[in-house]
């Protein structure tokens, strides 16, 4: 979604160049999300599609018997509140969780994707859509772990959170912190954010959960958004956020071993083809096959 | 608010009970979250569901709709068992040692004096002190005597045993002494509770006597005028206080000033039973200046025509037979009486009860005027819209007027909060096409009446002739006039009683404290609560200094509180009798040799010191708080469960006096209440965080968040009904039925009450035929047309219905 800003880009998808690297790095800036002091107001959703001007492009739905809505990521609807009924023992729980872009420190769908500059990362650890130069392939979708990018049918484009990259670029803590009002979410610093978790977690272990801790997956590389969770040996129960998430093989495959092999196969096709040319002389389609074909065209018209 | 929201911090026990604060008052759930993250606080919730604020509860317990006042009297009973109430402030603070007249009695479910034709107490003269023969209340300081409230209290509360408990609310006995653990610990002077409540509690026919059980268990435990304590009413709207304030009641008039009845014909009747002098040595009986309130606020509604010789316009004032609130305007409308209504910022069609009734009544007035922002259900009630509002238009004659107004953001003012905060705001945009504000058309339609009268006379046009409206543009006042009327002014040159050679106020003056109110017309002012708010140094609402000197979150400079810029009401009971705080962690307000120090305004004159015994609860005669309530509640001194009018079960306590017993029914809804037999579930309403009444359902983001009608309901109904979440169900209840979506929630506990299941399914109320949201039938078709006995606020929180599944609505199958 961003374009050209004031922030220096650590890394650009499908490329091999060096981005501008002069200015000095500035510090890490992390989402801490305490699901403890979340009440699932749902206001960081309703912030989330004002800040970006995406309130018109996400149609009214209807209920499906829950909380949550909209039912899941949408290309509009960057950031949704998941409610989990969770029975501990005789106890009941209400788990709630923001869900939405993990900004992973090593980003799968940057990874993934195959062009050029459309996945940026910043040096604050921001991970950003640059619209202008998304294919729509879908690729990011694939390589995020989180599944989290959703491919808007409008444009063809992927969208996802930005974490404000805008807000971020001039000093402000993105919409849905700014409207958060428990301070359930938190903004600053990657450092000062794992400082007050741990403030929190000591609460939390001295009300009775004895598992809280913080949700910083390290098959990520760790994340730009975390989470404080009562029961961070279990996330799996935050309506299944992954216990240990890491990019799919596939995206390693792809962009290791295989892409130099599929670069090879398309240079030997292109050779074969001249080589068949030089050889055999042009393809000729005979009449009979044409007909063929336009029955064919015809059968799947019909 | 007794306390403020700020105060919620200082907290060590929160108990959310017939509330939702984080699901209906979000942002100052900020506060709950902060008392939890740094002082420690315990948050408890007590709810038929398993709300958004007991998602981060430390401790939830179910609870039947309905039954809160035996909940809370078990608590007491708990209480009083335990030795766990702190002794020296009940004793100091309140009527505990007070002896009660003989023939005082409680009997089968029904207080001394009742009249079972009448339906009411109609002899309420044994609810009351003994006297001596000063006219002061005896007291009996040792707590011995049989007939002292305490005891009373004690032998009162005594049937609601835990079991008891368990079978009337369905609250498993463990749950339930749980919670009384954590109330008590309360107990020590050096920690307190705070109440959070909304209209969980007040939207009952025993609704003011849910809350002053609560109140009575603040009041035991010393958690009253302390920080981090009090009952806290949390307010719906940005503005709910400041209407209330300004006379929301029907009965009252602005500054809770009472309106005359038909029984008080002249000034001198209507005197004789407020002189309110003191009951106890030395007390304060602040109401003894009732007169000067009232003859300032005749000066400010009818100026230089208020005068000694004709009684301050009293005549003016109109008498009421009965009592002309929301439910009794409805039934009247509906019964043909009514020739026109006006609707100002008022959905009646879906905020009063019983939606049926309503429309009826809609349709049988000669015109309606709706004045507000949005298209609302009641300017449209004459529409058809399918089987949500399935009318047929040709047969209903009401000529309806629309009204746009700005909304608050399109206009400047005060709004009072919660926590009786008065707050200037100021207009972001200009409203919309031809809005115009609030004020400007009141104004308006004041010049115009006016004009009539003056042209045409009438029976009695002197009020509206006389009204006073001295502003500098009458057609548009600015509201920073409006308020200085509010706050009143010199009319003439006030001497100062102390020295009549000095001058206490020139004409003119803008009054700096309700205090130099009179009572020979030289000052005027509508509403002497909120006097201070604008004196001669300004508009304090626009105050927005942001410092909290002492960290108490007192904020002495943001706003002006009323009354006196107080931000904890009693707050001298925050000090023993001796005037020495209970404790250092609740040091608020104490006496310092000379004078009553501290964060806050003391309430009463600051150098009177502790051993004048002057109690802090200076409203009442008494000077103390009331555990019995005398007189002033129609239900009885002491709070008693009744079942609601849709009784889900016989009282177990007194099966013949099943429900509250001076309940007013009108004639046409004799037959509109459901029982268990036909309606075996017990239903209740209420608000979502994504929407505001029925407001947002016109904005498109709120309509994303939440666009549809649900009825939530607990596995084990649905399971013995073979109901799913989201398939369409019917709702239905004596008086009409709804179709919603199934919401089916692990939230809604399976509970046990008298023996038997009880299932709950509970209703949102956001949801109409106008707005962005998907269409749907308006909740109130299911709701009973009957009120709190005190305030008349209507019954939403607990009926009866079924609930079966069924097939989507016409209009929903087609658009889907």
């Amino acid at each position: 979604m961003a374009t050209l800003q004031s922030l220096d880009i650590r890394r650009r998808s499908a490329s091999t160049e060096t981005p501008p690297q002069v200015r000095q790095a500035p510090v890490e800036v992390a989402k801490l999300i305490d699901v403890s002091k979340c009440i699932g107001c749902k206001a960081c959703q309703a912030a989330c599609l004002e800040w970006n001007d995406l309130s018109l492009s996400q149609p009214i739905g209807e209920t499906n018997g829950t909380y949550n809505n909209p039912t899941d990521l949408t290309p509009a609807s960057w950031t949704v509140m998941r409610y989990a009924e969770y029975e501990n023992g005789d106890d009941l729980e209400w788990l709630i969780r923001k869900d939405g872009c993990m900004h992973c420190a090593d980003p799968g769908c940057l990874k993934a994707c195959p062009s050029p500059g459309a996945i940026v990362q910043y040096t604050n650890g921001i991970v950003d859509f640059v619209s202008e130069n998304c294919i729509g392939c879908g690729y990011c979708v694939k390589g995020c772990p989180f599944n989290v990018p959703r491919i808007s049918k409008v444009d063809n484009k992927a969208y996802k959170c930005t974490l404000c990259s805008d807000r971020v670029a001039v000093g402000q803590a993105p919409a849905c912190a700014k409207a958060c009002p428990t301070q359930a979410i938190y903004f600053g610093s990657k450092d000062d954010m794992i400082v007050h978790a741990e403030e929190r977690i000591a609460d939390l272990k001295d009300r009775g959960f004895e598992h809280a801790g913080l949700y910083n997956p390290p098959g990520v590389g760790g994340t730009h958004v975390m989470y404080v969770l009562n029961h961070a040996d279990k996330p799996s129960l935050y309506s299944g956020l992954p216990d240990d998430p890491s990019i799919s093989p596939l995206v390693s495959l792809w962009k290791g071993v295989v892409k130099p092999l599929s670069l090879a196969a398309i240079a030997f096709a292109g050779v074969a083809g001249f080589l068949h040319y030089i050889t055999k002389g042009p393809n000729e389609v005979s009449e009979a096959e044409e007909h063929e074909a336009d029955k064919l065209a015809g059968d799947k018209r019909a | 608010m007794t306390n403020s929201w700020n105060d919620i911090k200082n907290a060590d026990v929160i108990l959310i009970m017939g509330g939702n604060a984080a699901e209906a008052h979000p942002c100052g759930f900020k506060w709950v979250v902060e008392a939890k993250a740094h002082n420690g606080a315990k948050l408890v919730v007590v709810d038929p569901r398993f709300t958004r604020s007991a998602a981060v509860a430390d401790f939830y317990a179910p609870i039947r709709p309905g039954t809160d006042i035996a909940f809370l009297s078990g608590v007491m009973r708990y209480l009083l068992g335990a030795g766990k109430i702190q002794q020296e402030y009940v004793k100091a603070f309140t009527n505990a040692g007070y002896i009660v007249k003989e023939g005082f009695k409680f009997e089968d479910g029904l207080f001394a004096g009742y009249d079972e034709a009448k339906k009411n107490y109609v002899d309420r003269s044994t609810w009351d002190y003994e006297f001596d023969e000063q006219g002061m209340a005896k007291v009996d300081d040792t707590l011995q005597h049989p007939r002292c409230v305490i005891n009373l209290l004690k032998t009162h509360v005594d049937r609601y045993t835990p079991e008891m408990v368990e079978r009337i609310c369905g609250t498993p006995k463990d749950k339930f002494l749980k919670v009384c653990e954590l109330i008590a610990s309360t107990s020590t002077g050096d920690r307190s509770m705070t109440s959070m409540y909304a209209l969980g509690w007040t939207q009952h026919t025993t609704g003011a006597q849910n809350i002053r059980s609560m109140a009575m268990i603040q009041l035991l435990l010393g958690n009253i005028g302390i920080p981090g304590g009090g009952v806290n009413a949390l307010r719906g709207h940005s503005n709910v206080q400041g209407i209330t304030d300004l006379a929301l009641l029907s009965t009252s008039t602005p500054g809770y000033l009472v309106l005359p009845t038909d029984r008080e014909a002249t000034y001198a009747d209507y005197m004789k039973s407020r002189r309110f002098k003191p009951q106890r040595p030395g007390q304060t009986s602040f109401w003894q200046n009732y007169e000067k309130f009232f003859v300032s606020q005749q000066k400010s509604f009818f100026g230089a025509a208020a005068t000694k010789d004709n009684d301050w316009a009293y005549d003016y004032l109109p008498k009421f037979d009965v009592p002309y609130d929301a439910l009794k305007i409805i039934d009247v409308m509906a019964a043909g009486q009514m020739n026109g209504l006006f609707c100002q910022g008022m959905n009646i069609m879906m905020a009063g009860p019983n939606k049926t009734k309503i429309r009826n009544g809609l349709s049988k007035l000669k015109w309606l005027v709706s004045i507000d922002p949005l298209e609302t259900e009641t300017a449209r009630f004459w529409e058809n819209h399918g089987e949500f509002n399935d009318v047929d238009p040709k047969s209903i004659q009401t000529e309806v007027f629309q009204l746009p107004a700005t909304a608050f953001a399109e206009e400047e003012g005060s709004a009072t909060n919660s926590s009786r905060l008065i707050q200037w705001h100021w207009k972001a945009a200009e409203g919309p096409g031809e809005s115009r504000g609030d004020i400007q058309i009141i104004s308006d339609l004041r010049a115009r009446l006016r004009a009539l009268y003056a042209k045409e006379g009438g029976a009695f046009p002197d009020p509206i002739l006389n009204l006073a409206w001295n502003y500098s543009d009458p057609g548009n006042p600015d509201p920073a006039e409006v308020l200085k009327d509010i706050n009143g002014y010199a009319l003439e040159d006030v001497p100062d009683p102390a020295d009549p050679a000095k001058l206490l106020l020139r004409a003119g003056q803008l009054l700096p404290t309700f205090g130099v109110m009179r009572d020979d017309g030289k000052t005027s002012g509508g509403c002497w609560i909120y006097t201070g708010v604008y004196t001669e140094a300004g508009n304090m609402a626009q105050r927005r200094n942001a410092s909290d000197p002492t960290g108490k979150g007192v904020y002495p400079n943001w706003g002006f509180s009323w009354p006196a810029n107080r931000r904890i009401l009693y707050n001298r009971a925050s000090a023993d009798a001796a005037g020495k705080p209970w404790s250092e962690r609740k040091k608020y307000m104490w006496w310092n040799g000379s004078k009553w120090t501290g964060p806050d305004v003391p309430d009463y004159a600051p150098t009177v010191p502790p051993d004048k015994a002057v109690g802090p609860f200076i409203m009442n005669q008494e000077g103390t708080a009331r555990l019995f309530a005398r007189t002033g509640m129609p239900d009885g001194p002491f709070p008693e469960h009744y079942e609601a009018m849709d009784a889900f079960i016989a009282n177990p306590l007194h099966p013949k006096v099943s429900r509250n017993p001076v309940v007013r029914v009108f004639a046409a809804d004799a037959k509109s209440f459901g029982t268990p037999d036909k309606f075996p579930i017990v239903a209740t309403t209420y608000r979502l965080t994504e929407h505001f009444h029925y407001w947002t359902k016109n904005a498109h983001a709120n309509a994303v968040l939440q666009p549809e009608l649900f009825v939530e309901m607990g596995e084990r109904l649905a399971k013995a009904k073979g109901i799913q979440s989201g398939d369409w169900v019917e709702v239905t209840s004596q008086r009409g039925s709804i179709k919603a979506k199934a919401a089916v929630t692990k939230r809604i506990r399976p509970i046990m009450v008298d023996g038997k299941p009880c299932d709950i399914v509970g209703v949102p109320i956001h949801y109409g035929f106008i707005g962005l949201t998907r269409k749907a039938h308006p909740v109130n078709t299911l709701t009973p047309p009957v009120g709190d006995v005190s305030a008349q606020t209507p019954e939403f929180k607990a009926f009866l219905v079924d609930v079966k599944k069924t097939t989507p609505p016409a209009q929903a199958a087609a658009t889907a």
